[in-house]
């Protein structure tokens, strides 16, 4: 018995050793659940130690078409603070040097913890606490860091302007929004993007790429060094630096001529289709969107009545009024519904409509260059008339889809394709519109406005410009673009192969004609110049929106040099008025780059012009700021 | 008695001090990387901790060689006297230890800290020994097995009163060495039973179905399961299992019943059955005259009665610290700021290391100190870190051998005093081991114990070092005594 159970005894090794076992066994399949099956761990280990800090690249500069420095950037400062290193500090202090309330700090401090606002907070991580710091805030912040243990001041740069014009064209920079980081994995939130105009249209080359720094950061933040010794890091790439087709002087000269008044200048190089100037009004100074205050004022210029925020020059939709008949005499020549020979009469009105629409005193009958150099009215619309109503096409459907294709192949219609967002495309209707209208019975006389650029018909300034240029060009236009170089890249080719109009040259010689009669003696007569061949074309566009707009489309050239260029000023009245002489001077600032004497007078007149008066401080943010 | 002298270098356990000097070695490989510096001094230098450890290292040496050199018979002969005076330590400690983090367990004496916790198991294990080894000792002898008791829990209690509750809870390590010199295993059995009561209830204590609280049900079960199981081991008695089954069936049938009409309250009507098996069994046990119905019996009172005093054990003995240590282990808690945070770090640690770990000083979650007491109680991280699954599981394996080891030394011993004191050693290290990388993995709530030769720190070293080599020098001798 005794024996026996010391037998058992001994057997009880067993049990304590297979425990042993069972337990050892037990770890090594834990250890296996977490280090091969789990697989979350590594990353979790990664995100603990390493400290990805984005090193931000240098955003790429604009320069005009002659190399001088447009944009550029310039350090600004902002605040950062890590919430798990702030000791107590004075407050008060604080809010002083930075100039905000106690209010204005505690519901900053909320915000940033607040989750919801905030999702990637945690305390270990480097919070934006305020943005953009002038360099003289930053000055006296910076000596009383010290006190505030947790702020930090992280650099980062921020737009600057050499001449405070072309904000349009320009365009702005502002911090992404939820859309943007969802689209694009190159962005998270706080990261800056252009959010109109060139800095829009060419973020992804301006932008350049972001690097990375790989730091170590132990368990209570702080940073230990670089990892493996910055072997991992990646460099940032600066973003490449554009040459504008914009030419910076003329662009400002515009904008002067242009204060308090409505509208918009477009000069375009034909042989290229480079913008020359794209001068909106009103226009206002790019740095009310540059720095802490661009939210305020963004606000402010969109509450404005006057909407300055509104790029004119390619997003308003203007009745092209008179600048329209060359379109017209090309599309008659080419559908040979005309011919250079081709007479109809004009008595002080189109006689076919009872007088309506109504003309001016010139001579009749008169043919197609003596109807444009004098805008005859009647003309037109007998052209139109001729087109659509005698029977040359199946039906008054076909032969207006016709004159529809043609207009199109000019570019209008649809947008031209500039290289900025939001170009409207003008409105060019074809003939189920006036069906729908007209159920179906309708001719030449129903619509005969179109044929002199009034109804239906919209277009934008950009448009009319590029319709001087294929005349400049007799039959083609390269589509418009304010880029004229990116760094190291190739423009698309969309800015460097031609698109043809479907109009014979030929048939441009008359219109080229009728444009150079128009200025000798014809209705464009202030822009004569001495030294200079100037073709114009002035509009007189009725609207709805009270006195007519002034209107000019014009070509000129001086010693081998040409611009095409339009002017439309809203509610300023005959084409004569405002669009004639604003678009003189503007071809002389540009080709010749300085105003005659002869011209000063229309210059002192056209700056001193008020049409419509605009609230200063957008136009002179600078000063009133 | 005659004596053979044995020559020390030939008798003594060289697999031992391989498997020794192998888990010192790379416990200081592992301090090095969980207390590397980026920007700091030196290995060797004296003030960083891999310096000092090498210093622990080399004393432990010196110590070893004195062990050695010291008689087989010194042990036995001092053990009271060794034990009375590791005792009255833990009393001075008591009152002469400064707080250190909610702890009064470490005397300083001008630069040198020493924890008497750590040689107060060695002692424990020589008194255990000694008075196993003594003349009549018989375990089943109530006042034999209360002086057993008293020697384990003196200093368990001492301990506890430092609030050093993990090293205190390695004395129930000794309940295994009873376990092998006859004590009953339903006591172990009652043991493991209390903590598996414990788990559940707690796991399941949110978890209501209808009126039934679902751990205190699934508890309530196990406790008649495992009443079933002894009576039929024990006895044979299938009729006592099919009446108590019978009952079982009507009673939960009823509830059925009634719960048409009342909410029910499944887990009192097992409850119920419970105490009607109570009394059935107090009454087989009259019938038949023996004690293991009586003990039965007995046992299912002793469970219902913990069961219930689960609650008040858990709010109202557990510090609240320790009470969400146990959530967090439970899973209840997901507290990966607070509470959670050394487990959760420390997993982390571990699961980064992969297959072939990251390589000596090149884990980043240790070296940067994102898991607390990384060189102390959380060094299997910096093993699972950097060596990974291999190199951890390996470790794992050479103390699993080691201990395979005593336990086989201990059995070839002749005297009951070698043996016990064999067994302590060996019950010792696996409880360390349990605790300890249990609460690295994340598998059991963190009860803060070194992890035995690769947590840095002195007194841990030492203790363990007199722990083995005391053994080792008595198994030398086991010839020598004829």
């Amino acid at each position: 018995m005794k024996n026996d159970t010391k037998y058992n005894l001994e057997n009880r090794r067993y049990v304590i050793g297979g425990a042993a076992v069972v337990l050892v066994l037990l770890f090594i399949g834990r250890l296996f659940y977490l280090q091969l099956i789990e697989s979350d761990y590594k990353a979790w280990a990664d995100s603990n130690a390493f400290l990805k800090k984005t090193l931000y690249p240098s955003r790429g500069m604009m320069y005009d078409r002659n190399g001088k420095l447009l944009v550029f950037n310039q350090p600004a400062y902002d605040v950062m603070l890590i919430m798990r290193e702030i000791q107590p500090f004075d407050t008060v202090d604080f809010c002083n040097t930075l100039s905000i309330t106690k209010q204005q700090f505690e519901k900053r401090i909320a915000d940033i913890k607040n989750r919801r606002l905030n999702p990637g907070y945690s305390s270990y991580v480097p919070q934006v606490f305020l943005n953009q710091l002038s360099a003289r805030e930053y000055g006296v912040l910076q000596e009383k860091l010290y006190k505030f243990p947790g702020f930090y001041i992280q650099k980062r740069t921020i737009r600057e302007y050499s001449r405070l014009i072309g904000a349009h064209v320009l365009g702005n920079i502002g911090e992404v929004n939820k859309k943007d980081v969802e689209r694009d994995p190159y962005y998270v939130s706080g990261d800056y993007s252009g959010r109109s105009g060139i800095e829009h249209s060419y973020e992804e080359v301006l932008r350049g790429g972001k690097g990375v720094e790989i730091l170590l950061r132990d368990a209570h933040g702080r940073i230990k060094g670089k990892y493996e010794d910055g072997k991992h890091d990646i460099p940032p790439v600066s973003g490449k630096n554009l040459t504008l087709s914009l030419d910076i002087e003329v662009q400002e000269y515009g904008e002067k001529l242009m204060q308090n008044k409505r509208g918009a200048i477009v000069m375009i190089e034909p042989e290229t289709g480079e913008v020359v100037c794209m001068v909106t009004a009103p226009y206002y100074d790019p740095n009310l969107l540059v720095g802490r205050q661009r939210g305020r004022n963004y606000n402010e210029l969109l509450k404005d009545p006057a909407k300055p925020l509104f790029n004119r020059a390619i997003m308003a939709k203007y009745p092209p009024g008179s600048t329209f008949k060359p379109t017209q005499a090309l599309i008659f020549l080419q559908e040979k519904v005309i011919d250079d020979h081709t007479m109809y009469t004009c008595a002080h009105g189109y006689t076919f409509r009872g007088g309506k629409p109504a003309c001016h005193g010139h001579g009749s009958p008169l043919n197609v260059v003596a109807a444009l150099a004098t805008s005859c009215n009647s003309y037109f619309c007998w052209g139109l008339h001729d087109m659509l109503d005698r029977c040359k096409y199946p039906s008054v459907q076909e032969a207006f889809d016709t004159w529809k294709q043609r207009m199109v192949d000019m570019g209008y219609g649809y947008s031209l394709g500039v290289d900025l967002p939001h170009e409207a495309r003008g409105y060019i209707p074809n003939s189920k519109v006036y069906d729908k209208i007209y159920n179906s019975r309708w001719n030449s006389s129903t619509i005969i406005s179109i044929a002199i650029g009034q109804g239906e018909i919209l277009a934008t300034p950009l448009q009319i410009a590029n319709l001087a240029a294929t005349i400049a060009n007799r039959g083609f236009y390269i589509a418009p673009h304010v880029v004229k170089e990116i760094q190291d890249t190739p423009l698309d080719t969309a800015y460097t192969s031609k698109r043809y109009t479907g109009i014979e040259a030929r048939y441009y010689d008359l219109v080229q004609e009728g444009m150079k009669n128009a200025v000798l003696g014809g209705t464009c007569r202030t822009a004569r110049l001495p030294d200079m061949e100037v073709w114009g074309k002035t509009g007189t566009a009725e609207n709805p929106h009270g006195k007519d707009h002034s209107a000019f489309m014009g070509i000129a050239s001086y010693n081998g040099k040409r611009v095409a260029i339009a002017v439309y000023v809203e509610n300023g009245g005959f084409g004569a008025t405002y669009g004639v002489p604003v678009g003189r001077l503007m071809i002389e600032k540009y080709l010749r780059g300085h105003i005659l004497e002869e011209s000063k007078w229309i210059e002192q007149n056209m700056m001193n012009a008020v049409v419509s008066p605009i609230i200063p401080w957008v136009m002179n943010g600078k000063e009133n700021n | 008695m005659p004596y053979r002298k044995t020559e020390l270098i030939k008798s003594v356990d060289w697999f031992t001090i391989l498997l020794y000097v192998i888990l010192v070695v790379a416990g200081w490989f592992s301090i090095c990387g969980a207390s590397y510096e980026y920007d700091s001094v030196g290995m060797f230098d004296v003030s960083g901790r891999p310096g000092s450890q090498l210093i622990w290292i080399g004393l432990s040496v010196v110590l070893i060689f004195v062990i050695l050199m010291l008689d087989a018979d010194f042990y036995d002969i001092f053990a009271y006297l060794i034990y009375a005076a590791v005792i009255a330590l833990l009393i001075a400690t008591i009152f002469l230890a400064p707080d250190i983090k909610g702890s009064r367990s470490w005397l300083v004496l001008g630069p040198v800290r020493l924890q008497p916790a750590e040689v107060a198991k060695f002692a424990t294990a020589l008194a255990l020994a000694r008075l196993m080894n003594s003349y009549g000792f018989q375990l089943d002898n109530v006042k034999h097995f209360l002086q057993v008791l008293a020697v384990i829990f003196l200093p368990m209690v001492l301990i506890l009163l430092q609030k050093e509750t993990g090293s205190a809870l390695v004395y129930f390590a000794f309940l295994l060495v009873l376990y092998r010199e006859g004590m009953s295993g339903y006591i172990l059995l009652a043991g493991v039973c209390a903590v598996i009561f414990f788990v559940t209830s707690m796991k399941f204590s949110e978890v209501v179905i209808g009126a039934t609280p679902l751990g205190m049900l699934i508890v309530a079960a196990m406790i008649l399961f495992i009443i079933l199981v002894l009576i039929y081991v024990e006895r044979k008695n299938l009729l006592a299992v099919k009446v108590i089954g019978v009952v079982t069936v009507a009673g939960l049938l009823d509830g059925l019943l009634a719960s048409f009409f009342i909410p029910v309250n499944y887990a009192y009507i097992l409850i119920g059955v419970v105490g009607f098996t109570f009394l059935y069994l107090v009454a087989l046990s009259v019938k038949s005259w023996t004690k293991h119905y009586l003990l039965i019996a007995l046992f299912s009172l002793g469970s219902v009665g913990f069961l219930f005093s689960v609650d008040y054990v858990f709010n109202d003995i557990l510090e609240p610290h320790q009470q969400i240590r146990i959530k967090v282990s439970l899973g209840m808690e997901d507290d990966p700021g607070g509470a959670g945070y050394n487990v959760n770090q420390s997993k982390i640690a571990i699961g980064s290391g992969g297959f072939a770990g990251k390589g000596f000083l090149n884990g980043t979650q240790t070296k940067l100190k994102y898991v607390p007491e990384q060189d102390t109680d959380f060094i299997f991280c910096t093993v699972g870190e950097e060596q990974g699954f291999v190199g951890s599981s390996l470790v794992l394996l050479l103390f699993c051998v080691l201990i395979l080891r005593l336990l086989y030394l201990a059995e070839r011993q002749h005297s009951v005093f070698r043996r016990v004191y064999g067994y302590s050693v060996a019950a010792i290290l696996l409880f360390h081991l349990a605790i300890n990388i249990g609460m690295v993995t994340g598998l059991t709530p963190v009860i803060g114990i070194p992890l035995p030769f690769f947590s840095y720190g002195g007194s841990s070293l030492w203790g363990f070092t007199i722990l083995l080599f005391i053994f080792l020098r008595l198994d030398a001798a086991r010839g020598e005594r004829l």
